[in-house]
């Protein structure tokens, strides 16, 4: 789904593309520094004790969500730049692209990015041969990986969107909630493999934030009802 | 010409030059927006909006400005597409190469070395194999030194013919021949039965329609996909016969040599920038990828349409220094090359890197047109050596990395960034710049950081299903 996101509503704008491939940049470098951190902190530990891995993974993976959450930040402070450039270079003194539109791709890119590294060394392991969960896990790991991956980037995207639009509005609570959805997802996983615990909770975020930044990009239910009769 | 032009020409050379590379350079990526945005500003504050395209005025130098403006502004409208356009090519290079990569084992196994890296890294200690591996890359590095200043030299002295048949010969040999293994080798992995006569027959129409495309007139995506599918076979080479440390060395020197030969006043690039200056030629078109029909623009202001028309339906040309390239290795050293060089050459074609490939002579088609080009013909121009580059980087990271996938995507989406970047430099300076130092960093960075850092990390978050 998110490559149908992708083909039909950014391929066709070059900008929208590069804007893309930035955000899928920030997500990488946000990735590497949170991974760096990881590192130190394993080899300063004690490899043996299992717990103790575990937990500091879980510091990891807190850690880099916060990372990227920095990090979609400085994006925004980026992109805001660039629309003013945008905005002074154009012909008729409007940008050719919007700060939704941006908000929404820099959404995509975080949200492919990170769905890509979730899920291509799964994918290219998955061409091989092999029984899922042979040795007592689950044996639906690449269908929830699948599923968790895809719920991750559309949650990335409208993260992006309502990111961007608390900071436009300056609303602080918004980019708040944003931080602890991130957090709460990702502490869902942790009660993998139970995945009832994980992906549930994931998609109901889901659905909540894709309701919440539909309404901020101006949509309503009467918009919906209109799209789903088919009626323009 | 140039006693004539002298005054003129070189102030507006001057003038232009710094200009048009703008228009072409598409680097109005967001990412740019911001040192874009002061450098227009300043500029639209001189000058007021204006459709027209460089009508002549009282003043050149109000025209010169006003041509500057609104190329700017037609820069913006079609920065991002050129990006995009140079983008695409990229990509796809990169894809082929690591598609051969995974699948054609024949690509990493070790058959030997080139000569040109005599030095084996099959040693006992980590300290000679770094010191072989310097070796390596030093003899390379100055191989392609030695092949850069000779054909400066050759171009100084107008050996035009030396120069063209230097470029046929390495074309030749790259299409018939490495293609011929290509496909061998492809057909081996596959457990296709194929006979001599069918090979025989495609390679032949291959190399020819090839040879054809490139060095004289063809149908701009042919010659696109030709020019991507040889920077692929030069790249697969590479990262063949390359070893380990030696290609990452090389990678790296590459890049600071690029930056050198660009930048400094005494560099060979530089100079073979200047000298076509001096001459009011056409740049050699060798080795440069172009993403649009472009006509050769002088910056000199003789005959107006007549050439225009006349190049509209022609591919760049541009005598470009058809570096040696007979042998594999000396490909790389055009890299930054004719950025530069060709970036003040064709003031209206957009900023060119060229390569050292060898081919893609396109004859020079000396066009001069005036200012009012349309737009949507000028392209960017990209060196078939970056392309190179780029993908052994790419390659090499799918082929040996131990993070696999993450790490080929992460060293692309970093050569990529690069590329935006580079582009932006070149809008903002407005001369030739090199175009593997900042990719190539980014991507050398990105790679050694995703496996030894992100990859570790990434395992454990996938073996226990954590998200992040």
């Amino acid at each position: 789904p998110a490559l149908g996101l992708f083909l039909f509503t950014i391929a066709r704008d070059p900008l929208r593309i590069i804007i893309l491939i930035a955000g899928a940049f920030f997500w990488l470098v946000s990735l590497l520094l949170s991974s760096l951190i990881w590192f130190i902190a394993v080899k300063a530990s004690d490899p043996q004790d299992e717990s103790l891995q575990k937990g500091l993974l879980i510091f990891g993976v807190m850690f880099s969500v916060l990372l990227q959450e920095a990090f979609r930040f400085l994006y925004y402070k980026l992109l805001r730049k660039a629309i003013e450039g945008l905005v002074a270079l154009s012909e008729d003194g409007c940008s050719p692209i919007s700060i939704q539109q941006m908000a929404y791709v820099a959404g995509v890119g975080f949200g492919l990015m990170s769905g890509a590294f979730s899920m291509i060394n799964l994918l290219a392991d998955a061409l091989g041969p092999g029984t899922v969960g042979i040795h007592g896990d689950s044996q639906l790991y690449f269908l929830t990986s699948a599923f968790m991956t895809m719920v991750l980037i559309f949650l990335h995207t409208f993260w992006g969107i309502l990111f961007f639009h608390g900071c436009e509005h300056r609303r602080w609570w918004e980019i708040t909630a944003v931080v602890v959805m991130h957090l709460a997802v990702s502490g869902s996983t942790f009660c993998n493999p139970l995945y009832v615990g994980s992906l549930v909770p994931s998609y109901l975020l889901m659905a909540a934030a894709a309701a919440w930044a539909y309404s901020l990009s101006g949509g309503s239910t009467q918009n919906l009802r209109r799209f789903f009769l088919c009626k323009f | 010409m140039t006693e004539l032009s002298a005054h003129l020409p070189q102030f507006q050379h001057g003038q232009l030059t710094e200009n048009f590379p703008d228009n072409h350079l598409s680097n109005t990526n967001d990412n740019s927006e911001r040192r874009r945005h002061d450098n227009s500003e300043r500029r639209r504050n001189d000058n007021p909006e204006s459709e027209t395209n460089g009508q002549p005025q009282s003043n050149t130098q109000q025209v010169v400005e006003q041509d500057e403006e609104e190329d700017e502004e037609l820069t913006l409208k079609y920065g991002a597409k050129h990006v995009i356009m140079l983008f695409v090519p990229v990509t796809l290079c990169m894809v082929v190469v690591v598609a051969t990569i995974k699948s054609v084992s024949f690509y990493t196994r070790k058959d030997g070395q080139l000569i040109y890296t005599p030095f084996t890294e099959e040693t006992e200690t980590v300290g000679q194999r770094a010191l072989n591996s310097i070796l390596n890359a030093a003899i390379m590095i100055s191989v392609i030194i030695v092949m850069t200043i000779l054909l400066v030299v050759l171009y100084k002295y107008r050996c035009y013919k030396v120069i063209h048949g230097w470029l046929i010969i390495s074309s030749l040999l790259l299409l018939f021949f490495f293609s011929f293994i290509y496909l061998g080798e492809v057909f081996k992995t596959y457990n296709v039965a194929m006979d001599y006569i069918t090979v025989a027959l495609m390679i032949w129409n291959f190399g020819v329609v090839g040879m054809i495309c490139i060095h004289w007139k063809g149908p701009l995506r042919l010659q696109q996909a030709y020019l991507i599918m040889i920077s692929a076979l030069m790249a697969l080479v590479f990262i063949k016969y390359l070893p380990e440390w030696t290609a990452w060395l090389i990678l790296a020197v590459i890049s600071v040599y690029d930056l050198v030969a660009v930048l400094c006043p005494k560099g060979p690039l530089r100079m073979l920038v200047e000298t076509a200056q001096e001459r009011n030629e056409t740049l050699f078109p060798a080795l440069i990828y172009s993403s649009t029909m472009i006509w050769l623009v002088n910056m000199a202001e003789e005959d107006p349409e007549a050439q225009r028309k006349a190049s509209k339906n022609s591919t760049y040309h541009k005598q470009a220094p058809a570096n040696q390239t007979q042998n594999e290795d000396a490909e790389a050293d055009d890299g930054g090359f004719s950025q530069e060089w060709q970036q003040q050459r064709d003031n209206r074609i957009g900023p060119i890197e060229s390569t050292p490939e060898s081919r893609a002579a396109v004859q020079a088609l000396p066009s001069n047109s005036q200012t009012s080009e349309d737009p949507e013909e000028r392209g960017v121009k990209l060196g078939l050596g970056d392309f190179i580059f780029y993908s052994v980087l790419v390659g090499k990271a799918s082929a040996t990395a131990s993070g696999d996938w993450n790490t080929t995507l992460a060293c692309f989406v970093a050569i990529l960034i690069g590329l935006c970047l580079t582009l932006l430099l070149l809008a903002i300076f407005k001369k030739a710049l090199p175009a593997l130092p900042i990719s190539i960093t980014f991507g050398l960075v990105f790679y050694f950081a995703t496996d030894n850092l992100v990859q570790p990390f990434m395992d454990q978050l996938a073996f226990h299903q954590f998200y992040i």
